[in-house]
């Protein structure tokens, strides 16, 4: 497991916050994903060793959970509603712009690596319909010019990075 | 469970009939002592309780008191206590008695949560009952029937799993039957201490799994077949042989070790099909390991005896007993028991042995205990030969004594009882100076090297007792007929012993008149009496003996030296 020192530290901190070790899994997941993005193979077994269990109980809170990803996704994480409000004033054209822009998938890594764009249910913020969550940041009304802006700031960003 | 002997009891009410029980029982089994059947699906007595099955809702209540003054509330209609009953239907299996708790199974709220129940758990399962060997023997399809509505309102599409999932060596998984009571996850977890099962995703795409690159392959997984309620979890062996409605069931005791785990033989026109664990809460709980459930291959195996042979040359009991019985006569005879061998035929081999004031060797077979079920003794019957006196103190592994005396030429004649006498340590060269009467089931150096040889019956063949490590003395019967050109043991052995001089009647019935009159311990019992669940024996005059089993399952080592 190649964590940082950082998220170590916050993994042996948080252990200590249950009168239960097990508790900690779903928190000790978090921290992972949220580090290297995804719950790789050998995450598992690193979890349950660090907890005291058997790999299978942490393979079943991990494959509970529709949010805790197995596979590696893209640099940023484009999430957009598909609820019923959103779903009525155009968030699924919304989706299918960015998937344009970045010539990708849904659920795919986009082939500069740049973003995974995916539908998820009810943001809670359906008077600004259509609304996109990119990484933890809400973006409202966002209809298909909105979402082309978006998608040049990002490849902006991206250009200045290399 | 043994009941301490004077236990709290709790006075319940179920259905209207009062009922005393013990502390800490839940409603299922108290109502099981009053023969109310609550049905339930992931409950099971030896595991703990998780309540997901949903299928065991009863109405429960509590006598009403006035909340001000504590005073019963009494019914003017009735005369009697009032009971509040709680507007919900609680679980059977999650709820412990209480005093005066009310309990009520066939109102229509019940009737319907069960309906209801029945409903939601059939919403996915394949109605393939035809084809599925649970059939007969399914908890699913008798609730079904019981407490089901009797008709389908599900249009949708059904659930497609994976039918034949390999969990391990010897379990096969159909996903899509499983209702997800995790029995097998407990069982698992809990009995086994192999924790490897588990339900991955959710909803209705939960599925039943090993986690990956791990399989079931610890030695009692077949006990999760056994406690599974439905068809999902199969035994590889058994799938697809035969409908359990036509199988005959005997009730015998595992040979394995000294555990002496109660077992039920399934046969069918002289065919063993299984074997399954029988429920003795003071030996083996409901379990069984799983290297037990195959012993009965070896009745069918190629090297089985089948032919008396004397001197090389086929011959008939009356001959081979003659030809024993005149080897006997000449003298220097040695009795090799066996630990393998009943309680009756250890008492008839030691009258054998008395009339001709033979030396008498048992083989110990010590191996590792598992903790569980399979003991360090081997052999499951060497406290019998204590019993009856066959022998006195604990045997060897090997032979080593009786090789020096036949090396010494104070051995002439070896009659062996099922034991291979060079797996025990004889060297060919010894073998080959004694004449050898051979009583045996299966070929091996001995029976090949015998003067006299007697091909006698697998444990499945015939009937008798064991004393297990807890001086248990059980009972098995006889499943299957014997292959032909086999002879009962204690035919053999009473027609020996009456040879040489020892007159002993062979019939189980007969022989335990003799046997009661002769061993004190035994003295009062028949083998019509001895219970299904064993009788245990007074185990203090063998309280110094240094036995070989460690702790297992219902056992712990009386001395600190065998520990």
């Amino acid at each position: 497991m190649n964590l940082k020192p950082a998220t170590l530290a916050q993994i042996d901190d948080v252990i200590t916050h249950y009168p239960v070790k097990r508790s900690a899994t779903l928190p000790l997941l978090h921290l992972i994903q949220e580090d290297v993005g995804h719950i790789s193979d050998e995450a598992i077994p690193w979890v349950a060793d660090k907890l005291g269990l058997q790999p299978i109980n942490v393979y079943e809170v991990v494959t509970f959970y529709p949010m805790f990803r197995r596979q590696p996704i893209g640099r940023r994480h484009i999430k957009v509603c598909r609820t019923l409000s959103c779903a009525l004033v155009g968030g699924y054209k919304t989706c299918e712009a960015f998937q344009q822009e970045f010539d990708t998938g849904l659920g795919e890594i986009s082939p500069d690596g740049e973003v995974t764009v995916e539908f998820v249910e009810c943001l809670a913020s359906c008077g600004t319909a259509p609304v996109v969550l990119i990484d933890d940041d809400l973006h409202e009304k966002v209809d298909v010019a909105k979402a082309q802006q978006l998608s040049a700031q990002i490849k902006s960003e991206a250009a200045k990075r290399r | 469970m043994i009941a301490s002997p004077k236990p709290d009891l709790v006075t319940v009410n179920i259905d209207g009939k009062e009922i005393a029980v013990p502390k800490g029982t839940n409603v299922i089994e108290a109502a099981r002592l009053v023969n109310v059947d609550v049905p339930y699906y992931c409950y099971h007595p030896k595991l703990t309780i998780v309540g997901n099955c949903r299928m065991c809702l009863i109405e429960m209540g509590m006598p009403a008191v006035d909340p001000a003054t504590k005073a019963p509330v009494m019914d003017p209609a009735t005369g009697k206590q009032k009971v509040n009953w709680i507007p919900r239907p609680q679980i059977g299996c999650g709820t412990n008695v209480s005093p005066g708790l009310h309990v009520r199974t066939t109102t229509p709220m019940v009737r319907e949560a069960r309906e209801g129940v029945m409903e939601f758990l059939l919403i996915n399962h394949p109605l393939d009952c035809p084809i599925c060997y649970q059939a007969g023997e399914c908890k699913l399809q008798e609730q079904a029937t019981g407490y089901g509505r009797g008709y389908s309102r599900f249009v949708e599409e059904k659930n497609v799993k994976p039918k034949r999932t390999q969990l391990g060596p010897r379990v096969t998984l159909d996903d899509e039957r499983c209702i997800l009571c995790s029995r097998c996850i407990r069982f698992s977890k809990e009995i086994a201490k192999d924790d490897v099962l588990g339900f991955i995703d959710r909803g209705s795409y939960s599925t039943l799994t090993c986690y990956p690159g791990k399989q079931l392959e610890n030695n009692y997984s077949l006990c999760t077949v056994d406690i599974c309620p439905v068809g999902a979890l199969t035994s590889t062996d058994f799938r697809f042989k035969m409908r359990v409605w036509f199988l005959k069931q005997t009730n015998s005791i595992d040979t394995e070790s000294s555990v002496g785990a109660n077992t039920v033989v399934w046969s069918r026109e002289g065919v063993i099909y299984r074997i399954t664990p029988r429920r003795n809460d003071a030996v083996n709980d409901t379990w069984m390991s799983d290297s037990a459930r195959l012993l009965y291959k070896q009745v069918k195996a190629d090297s089985r005896l089948q032919a008396i042979r004397v001197n090389g040359a086929d011959s008939g009991l009356d001959m081979a007993v003659n030809a024993a019985a005149t080897l006997c006569r000449a003298g220097s005879v040695a009795v090799v028991g066996s630990g393998r061998s009943s309680v009756e035929e250890q008492f008839l081999t030691k009258k054998f042995a008395a009339a001709l004031q033979a030396p008498v060797f048992l083989v110990s077979r010590v191996g590792e205990g598992d903790r569980l079920l399979i003991s360090a003794d081997r052999n499951p019957n060497v406290r019998g030969a204590l019993v009856t006196g066959l022998i006195r103190s604990l045997p060897a592994a090997r032979l080593t004594e009786l090789g020096a005396a036949i090396d010494a030429g104070r051995v002439k004649t070896v009659v062996s009882i099922g034991e291979d006498l060079v797996a025990a340590g004889l060297s060919a060269a010894q073998l080959s100076k004694v004449a050898v009467v051979y009583l045996g089931t299966h070929a091996n150096p001995t029976s090949a090297a015998a003067k006299v040889l007697v091909p006698t019956l697998a444990v499945f063949e015939r009937s008798g007792s064991f004393v297990n490590q807890q001086f248990r003395l059980q009972k098995f019967h006889q499943a299957v007929p014997g292959p032909p050109g086999a002879t009962e043991d204690l035919v053999v052995l009473s027609r020996l012993a009456t040879a040489v001089g020892a007159a002993v009647p062979a019939e189980l019935g007969q022989l335990w008149k003799t046997i009661a009159a002769e061993i004190p311990a035994l003295g009062t019992m028949t083998f019509a009496n001895l219970p299904e669940a064993g009788l245990l024996l007074d185990a203090t005059p063998y309280a110094a003996l240094p036995f070989a089993e460690g702790e297992t399952l219902h056992y712990k080592p009386a001395s600190p030296a065998a520990a």
